[in-house]
């Protein structure tokens, strides 16, 4: 209730004076292509949001629909694209600088494909430290285990010894052991078990909170979205469709036909649909 | 008191929660020679290996006689005779000694091919696979140049261009040696290039030199090992013809595949002139063989104890 008064004060600030902070991440008319040539397929197809400080922001849409590649996109894995990505502000550089990636860093769906099978969750935490010459390592990596929730017995362990769950829990640690302010997540959860899920989910929360995190994350999974975000952007065919707030999206009263066709598929089971006279 | 500290090793070991970096590694490397432990036939493999630099590095010590020094009185004993344990070749040379002494050369041959060809074909195939585009195409047609050639016949122009002798040959050997390995490289390079933990170190900022070093290579080595085992007596054998054609080891030279050319004459009344090395390359081929195989289990930590 609260955060919904206080967006309607910002809005005509940020019309009139320049007063308000730049967006923590903005995105304008982005465009995304695979392929080459004739082959050449526009995935994502102008596609503009904000972000401000704080916010956790997200895309959803059914497989397919460019939402994983907007993702890659902002964080420099997708070299063909156009538009103006920024972030504070500052529009990022077509090359990546390690700036950058101190200021963003990723969460991957897969967490049994996002660590390599040969490192030990040591070497995969303190990486990122010896990368940017950060000091005090061993400190840091006991540290970043304990912030998401794992002993130091895990510390030399490899990731094919422990859980999803574990594992993603190793994950998010690497990515917030540059101390970002942005987190992008790519659908963190849905390579885990339903049981899972909620851990990661207020793992996350919870660190945002914390540490005033930035999300901004991929799902297919409403009840996802509902959970974490205060804010939703619904995709299709490579275009954002609809913005909707949470509460908007709870009570289903989105403007858009193809938005109101995605909340009664996450329904599954639709009685109407299936009682033909 | 040794009692105790052999416990407390054995402990420290086992212990299930390192609590270092460096405990991390024995605990690794003691999981591994338990495993090779465990495995008898790799652990035959390795025994054989062990022999082979034993004997390279004792020769003085283990062979009765000089391996050059000829004596015609004696020559063409049959195994077993007085003082010839393993008989006499056609200049009276005691073949035991020789091929005591020959695994110096084989040794050298192996360890030389074996620091130089895997490790250049790893860097262009997985540099190659890596980057893709027009830097793969170049080089993986360089590479398909050099696979292109019969082994043999580009050692003999390199030998030939280079000049006889065995430091040659090894080269020769190598420079033949790498395109394989380039190939395997590429191959599994590609099928991990996309995947989300080679884009998770990107995303921190790492170099192509860095990713490739620590993130790909781990992951081509149990390949490329089990593939240098399984080569290495091909690797003997291709020295042994480049001797037999007078362009690899110079003859008083004792080396395996020389010896068994000159047998060669000899095979059908003095049959173990040419068996003797020949058993020689073959026990040694098959301990690679052996080991490599073990090595690709040891080397996958999925299957070390968890």
């Amino acid at each position: 209730m609260r955060r919904g008064v206080r967006r309607k004060v910002c809005l005509p600030m940020s019309k009139s004076s320049s007063i308000k902070p730049p967006a923590a991440l903005e995105v304008a008319a982005l465009n995304v292509y695979f392929g080459q040539g004739s082959e050449r397929f526009q995935a994502v197809k102008d596609v503009s949001f904000k972000l401000e400080k704080g916010d956790s922001f997200g895309l959803v849409g059914e497989s397919g629909s460019g939402k994983s590649t907007v993702l890659r996109a902002i964080s420099g894995l997708i070299a063909d694209w156009d538009g103006r990505i920024s972030t504070d502000g500052v529009v990022v550089p077509r090359h990546r600088n390690k700036a950058f990636y101190r200021r963003m860093q990723m969460v991957f769906q897969d967490p049994y494909a996002s660590l390599h099978p040969r490192h030990t969750i040591d070497g995969i935490l303190s990486e990122p430290l010896k990368l940017h010459g950060i000091k005090d390592r061993d400190a840091k990596v006991l540290k970043a285990l304990d912030d998401v929730g794992l002993g130091k017995s895990f510390r030399f362990r490899y990731p094919h010894q422990l859980s999803g769950g574990q594992r993603q829990r190793v994950a998010v640690a690497r990515a917030l052991m540059l101390e970002p302010e942005i987190l992008l997540l790519d659908e963190p959860t849905s390579a885990l078990d339903v049981s899972v899920q909620a851990e990661i989910l207020n793992l996350l929360n919870d660190l945002r909170r914390e540490r005033n995190l930035t999300f901004l994350m991929v799902t297919h999974d409403l009840a996802v979205v509902a959970h974490m975000c205060q804010k939703i952007a619904v995709m299709n065919r490579g275009e954002i469709v609809e913005v909707l707030s949470v509460e908007q999206m709870r009570k289903e009263t989105p403007k858009e036909a193809y938005t109101k066709e995605l909340l009664t598929a996450s329904r599954g089971y639709d009685p109407d649909f299936f009682s033909v006279a | 008191m040794t009692q105790t500290s052999k416990i407390g090793l054995r402990a420290w070991l086992d212990a299930e929660v390192p609590n270092s970096r460096l405990h991390a590694t024995a605990i690794q490397f003691y999981a591994g020679w338990l495993k090779l432990l465990a495995n008898p036939l790799a652990f035959i493999g390795f025994l054989v290996i062990v022999l082979l630099v034993v004997c390279a590095a004792f020769a003085p010590l283990l062979a009765p006689h000089d391996p050059l020094t000829q004596d015609l009185g004696a020559r063409l004993l049959p195994p077993g005779s007085d003082g010839y344990l393993l008989g006499s070749d056609e200049l009276g040379r005691d073949i035991y000694s020789r091929i005591i002494y020959g695994s110096r050369i084989t040794l050298l041959i192996v360890v030389l091919v074996a620091v130089t060809a895997p490790v250049f074909g790893l860097v262009v195939g997985t540099f190659a696979g890596y980057m893709g585009g027009w830097i793969d195409e170049v080089l993986m047609r360089i590479t398909d140049i050099f696979l292109a050639f019969p082994k043999l016949v580009l050692a003999l122009a390199f030998v030939a261009a280079l000049g006889a002798g065995i430091e040659n040959a090894i080269l020769a050997i190598a420079i033949t040696a790498w395109p394989p390995y380039a190939r395997i490289a590429r191959a599994e390079t590609l099928t991990m290039r996309n995947s989300d933990f080679i884009a998770a170190v990107q995303l921190q900022g790492a170099g192509t030199a860095h990713i490739l070093v620590r993130h790909v290579w781990p992951l081509c080595l149990s390949s490329i090992i089990v593939r240098m085992t399984l080569d290495m007596a091909g690797i003997i054998l291709t020295a042994a013809g480049l001797g037999f054609l007078g362009l690899g080891a110079q003859p008083p030279l004792p080396e395996w595949g020389a010896m068994i050319s000159a047998g060669r004459k000899f095979i059908l009344d003095q049959w173990w002139v040419a068996t003797m090395p020949g058993l020689a390359i073959f026990i040694v081929s098959l301990g690679f063989n052996l080991l490599g195989d073990g090595l690709r289990d040891i080397l996958d930590p999925k299957k070390s104890k968890s």
